[in-house]
């Protein structure tokens, strides 16, 4: 069983001195003892190989034997025994309660009554049991889930939460609350028992994903089309942001993957964080092609031709 | 019941006399009358106890009473608590067994709280 290391269990160097031993041994079985850590399953164990290693290390001629390895570190099984601290808190344990010494060395069977105005105290009651259970006590936490928009997430917002006992809680949603984040409502859980205060209400948030706008910390991205003509002509073009529409020069020549930053048009300011930036990211779409951009393409001759896929292809 | 002649041969080392002085300090609750005594499975282990206390843990004679005051107490504390939670566990309906735990885990953070612990950060408070 034991099959660990006895000096190692007891903490002590192979040369260790009977001494060192016993005070080591002492001072892990003080430590470990069951029926002092009546609380403790592990502790049994504990002490058992505590013990074991003592029987081996402190008998000197089965030490010597250990030490020439002609024994191992098992076969020092003790007997099973019963702990006291298995009696001692049974029923049976009240045999040495405290204060009930009767004379004579002899216990009666006790009685279970005197436990009764502990209880009783415990209930804030009187022992006759006057008055009602009168304990105040603080109503359960709840906790629900709730999907709010993105754009309630950035700007905030306050929504009303249907509960499942019909009642409907106003939630305010903060500015920048983000994914998974939890909101404590005071006073919004369970109610308290005999004037207790009530418990919380704990939102969990989830945030619904947008059409086109994408959250990334406190910034927002968006995608947006432009025609080639902007594209290659620049100009003014009108773009989304949380907090509404805003106008935007596109420079001369963008091509797609262009990338144009809209200072502090991301996530407003909140909980002494700086207001978050958008980033627009520009995409060349072609539109409804009439004949004109047909005729004028096949009669256009680039002054230095590119392949776009020269990378991947590897033609020239 | 055993008697005490079958006890000091069941523990290792134990002698008679220790025990009936034992008795006589009343640390040890054995049935029957002085030369004739009789004990009970609880009083054999708490013999086995008291004999290793002073044995092999070198707990003094001037010390043990305390340590076994503190014991009895420690024990009795555990009983009491042991029967409420089974009278509670009877006589409670589901539903105040959960105001009970809730009201538990509260208080224990109500106390860590004021110990200093920090709530977990995902949680902010937004009192309507």
């Amino acid at each position: 069983m034991a099959e660990k290391d006895p000096y190692q269990t007891l903490g002590l160097k192979r040369g260790a001195s009977e001494a060192e031993i016993r005070s080591a041994y002492r001072k892990l079985a003080r430590k470990h003892h069951p029926d002092l850590n009546p609380g403790d399953k592990q502790a049994e164990e504990r002490f058992k190989e505590v013990s074991a290693a003592n029987d081996l290390l402190s008998d000197p001629e089965k030490r010597a034997r250990f030490d020439r390895g002609e024994i191992d570190a098992s076969g020092q099984e003790r007997p099973e025994r019963n702990f006291y601290r298995g009696f001692a808190e049974g029923r049976e344990g009240a045999r040495y309660r405290p204060g009930a010494r009767p004379q004579g060395g002899f216990a009666a069977d006790f009685s279970e009554e005197d436990f009764g105005d502990v209880f009783a105290d415990l209930f804030g009651r009187t022992a006759q049991g006057r008055s009602g259970p009168n304990v105040r006590m603080r109503g359960r936490d709840q906790h629900y889930r709730m999907t709010v928009d993105l754009l309630d997430a950035i700007r905030g917002a306050t929504r009303a939460l249907t509960l499942p006992d019909g009642r409907s809680l106003d939630v305010r949603i903060p500015v920048g609350i983000e994914n998974g984040q939890v909101m404590r409502l005071k006073g919004q859980g369970s109610p308290g028992l005999n004037g207790g205060p009530a418990g919380d209400a704990l939102i969990e948030i989830q945030i619904a994903p947008h059409p086109f706008f994408r959250r990334e910390g406190d910034d927002i991205h968006v995608e947006v089309p432009v025609t080639v003509a902007e594209a290659v002509l620049g100009g003014k073009i009108t773009v989304p942001t949380p907090s509404g529409n805003v106008s935007v020069t596109v420079p001369k020549r963008s091509d797609t993957g262009a990338q144009l930053r809209l200072r502090g048009k991301g996530v407003p300011a909140h909980a002494g964080r700086p207001a978050g930036d958008q980033y627009v990211t520009l995409k060349v779409v072609l539109g409804e092609v009439d004949q004109d951009l047909e005729r004028f393409l096949r009669d256009w001759a680039p002054r230095r031709a590119t392949n776009p896929r020269r990378a991947m292809t590897g033609e020239a | 019941m055993i008697t005490i002649e079958a006890l000091c041969r069941s523990v290792v080392g134990l002698d008679r006399s220790a025990v009936e002085r034992w008795i006589e300090n009343a640390w040890i609750q054995a049935e029957g009358t002085p030369g004739r005594y009789l004990f009970r499975e609880i009083d054999v282990a708490r013999v086995r106890l008291i004999h290793e206390l002073r044995t092999e843990l070198a707990v003094g004679d001037e010390v043990l009473p305390m340590v076994l005051s503190l014991l009895d107490q420690l024990y009795e504390t555990r009983r009491r608590y042991s029967l409420l939670c089974v009278a509670l566990n009877q006589a409670l309906p589901e539903e105040t067994k959960l105001k009970v735990l809730s009201a538990l885990e509260g208080l224990r953070s109500a106390r860590s709280v004021a110990a200093g612990h920090r709530s977990p950060p995902s949680t902010e408070d937004y009192a309507e």
